[in-house]
């Protein structure tokens, strides 16, 4: 830290100070972004090294695809607005599992401190922003792998979904804001409980209730009011309905509004977990 | 400033428990250092404070001449950390390992591939180094950790029990190669164990730490001499200065600890 000298600065010290701090910010954003990369390069590459997890994580959506909705379109109870239940749930699906993946994210920040890695990590010069927004971009390479599959499954269903590649760069872009939303809201909770133990009992108690008061698997319209209010301010539903415009409706009205709320979510939990993030440790 | 760290009546409380009681020692550059004493002597709780992990409850340290809690981002630029728990990805490959760490500490582009092979030669994993790191042996991966702290030469290197767990040959080997990175960079270094004969035939001085306070510092001999006991052992000079064995402190979750790690290097 340099004291300010300011005596004997002449005229213009307040604009060469800004400057300085202007160089200073800017210097940082770029440790946070070349850093942030190179710790998602190292999950792409365990992918690499280790796929196997893409074949055991396709076994779920094909469970809900497969068995559920094939049974829930029979029934014809539930109102999808023109639509087959399977178009229905396919996207309600998709963000399912984007969302599971992501949500137990905040276990590997606890595991790595068992072991001694992330102790490692915080004794390096990175903004500890870089950190957390390099799980962030982890979890959603892992999301968009996973949707792929989940894509896959659905087309091997004979599900008619609005397959082009715009279609395809947008899901990709909501898996990624949404598993990033919920990695970095996993971190927080990681960083509270520190233990793998409460961690997994909190994570059981939040996932089916996220995934239920939300329209992932029913239109909202359905909903009595209480678990409209939930599912309105649940980060899930706008995943849904993002994902729902692109592959289903094509009505992109919302799209933006979805994205908007995903990203602000998405930046609020950086900011709040790259503080919570190094008490993990004591 | 001649020393590389300087450590000014440094305290640590958890709860009501001191975990470091008031310690002030100063280490030269390019000095080994040991910190001795049973589990439960502190030890791992200074060197937390010392690598800017845990905010000190009360005095100071500098490290290089940069305060650990004000400028906590100069001196992690200085440092290097080897922490007691493994601290690998196994499921990366040792050069992966590497090239993290390396763009983590800013190593510039150019320099990034050199820089590690040198690394990987200087520990002797140049032919494990495209393998998974699941597979390497115990005392590989003690390399690699120490690898991964050294990757930016830093003026620094804090080791917390690095031979735990480790066969003796192993054992002998990650000593040699400590010793080697002092010689070739004379980088200081800063290292605990509760292994009393690689303390004294590894560290040009020793403190001994005892229940958060250091009882007495001094090179090796020094320490043997004022136990005014003719072939008195280190082993004696730790009784002599604080009134107990090596055998007291270490609570339960410690020793485990210590046991999961001798488990998953062994």
């Amino acid at each position: 830290m340099k004291r300010p000298e300011s005596e004997e600065r002449p005229a213009g010290w307040a604009k060469s100070t800004e400057k300085a701090w202007f160089e200073k910010m800017m210097k940082e954003f770029v440790a946070i972004v070349v850093k942030s990369y190179a710790m998602a390069e190292m999950e792409v590459r365990k992918l690499r090294h280790d796929p196997t997890e893409l074949v055991t994580r396709a076994v779920q959506p094909i469970l809900w695809l497969g068995i559920f909705g094939q049974a829930m379109s029979r029934i014809r109870a539930v109102p999808t607005g023109g639509f087959t239940y399977l178009e229905f749930l396919t996207p309600g699906i998709l963000a399912q599992s984007v969302v599971f993946i992501a949500i137990f994210y905040g276990l590997s920040i606890i595991w790595e401190r068992d072991m001694g890695v992330l102790q490692k990590f915080l004794v390096t010069p990175t903004p500890r922003q870089a950190l957390v927004l390099g799980k962030m971009i982890s979890a959603g390479i892992r999301a968009v792998t996973q949707a792929i599959v989940v894509l896959v499954v659905a087309t091997v269903l004979r599900v008619r979904l609005r397959i082009s590649i715009p279609v395809i760069l947008g899901v990709i872009c909501v898996a990624m804001l949404g598993a990033a939303f919920f990695a970095g809201f996993s971190m927080i909770i990681a960083s509270i409980v520190k233990t793998r133990e409460r961690f997994m009992g909190i994570g059981q108690v939040i996932t089916m209730p996220l995934f239920f008061a939300s329209n992932a698997l029913y239109p909202v319209s359905i909903m009595p009011e209480w678990l409209r209010v939930v599912a309105v301010i649940n980060p899930l539903s706008y995943i849904v309905e993002a994902l729902r415009s692109l592959l289903v409706t094509g009505d992109l009205l919302r799209l933006p509004l979805d994205i908007g709320v995903l990203a602000l979510a998405g930046l609020a939990v950086t900011v709040v977990s790259a503080f919570m993030y190094p008490k993990v440790v004591v | 400033m001649p020393e590389m760290i300087k450590v000014v009546d440094l305290t640590k409380v958890f709860g009501t428990h001191k975990a470091v009681d008031g310690i002030s020692f100063a280490v030269e550059p390019g000095e080994i250092f040991g910190l001795v004493g049973p589990n439960g002597a502190g030890k791992t709780t200074t060197l937390k404070m010392l690598t800017t992990l845990l905010a000190p409850t009360s005095g100071q340290a500098l490290i290089g001449g940069y305060d650990i809690v004000r400028q906590a981002s100069e001196v992690r630029r200085l440092i290097g950390y080897v922490p007691q728990m493994l601290s690998v990805d196994g499921s990366l490959t040792g050069y992966e390992n590497l090239l993290l760490f390396a763009r983590l500490y800013d190593v510039p582009n150019d320099q990034r591939n050199r820089r590690i092979w040198e690394v990987l030669s200087l520990l002797h994993l140049e032919d494990a180094a495209h393998s998974l790191v699941k597979t390497y042996s115990g005392g590989m991966i003690r390399r690699l950790e120490i690898g991964q702290a050294v990757l930016h030469f830093p003026k620094v290197l804090f080791l917390d029990e690095p031979t735990v767990g480790l066969d003796p040959v192993a054992r002998r080997n990650v000593w040699d190669h400590v010793k080697g990175l002092r010689d070739r960079y004379s980088t200081t270094i800063l290292v605990t164990t509760h292994y009393m004969e690689e303390a004294e035939n590894m560290c040009h001085r020793l403190a001994i730490m005892h229940l958060g306070r250091i009882a007495a510092i001094g090179t090796p001999e020094e320490l043997k001499r004022r136990t005014n006991k003719d072939g008195a052992t280190l082993e004696d000079a730790f009784a002599y200065f604080t009134g107990a064995t090596m055998e007291t402190g270490g609570t339960l979750r410690e020793t485990a600890r210590v046991r999961r790690t001798a488990r998953r290097l062994g």
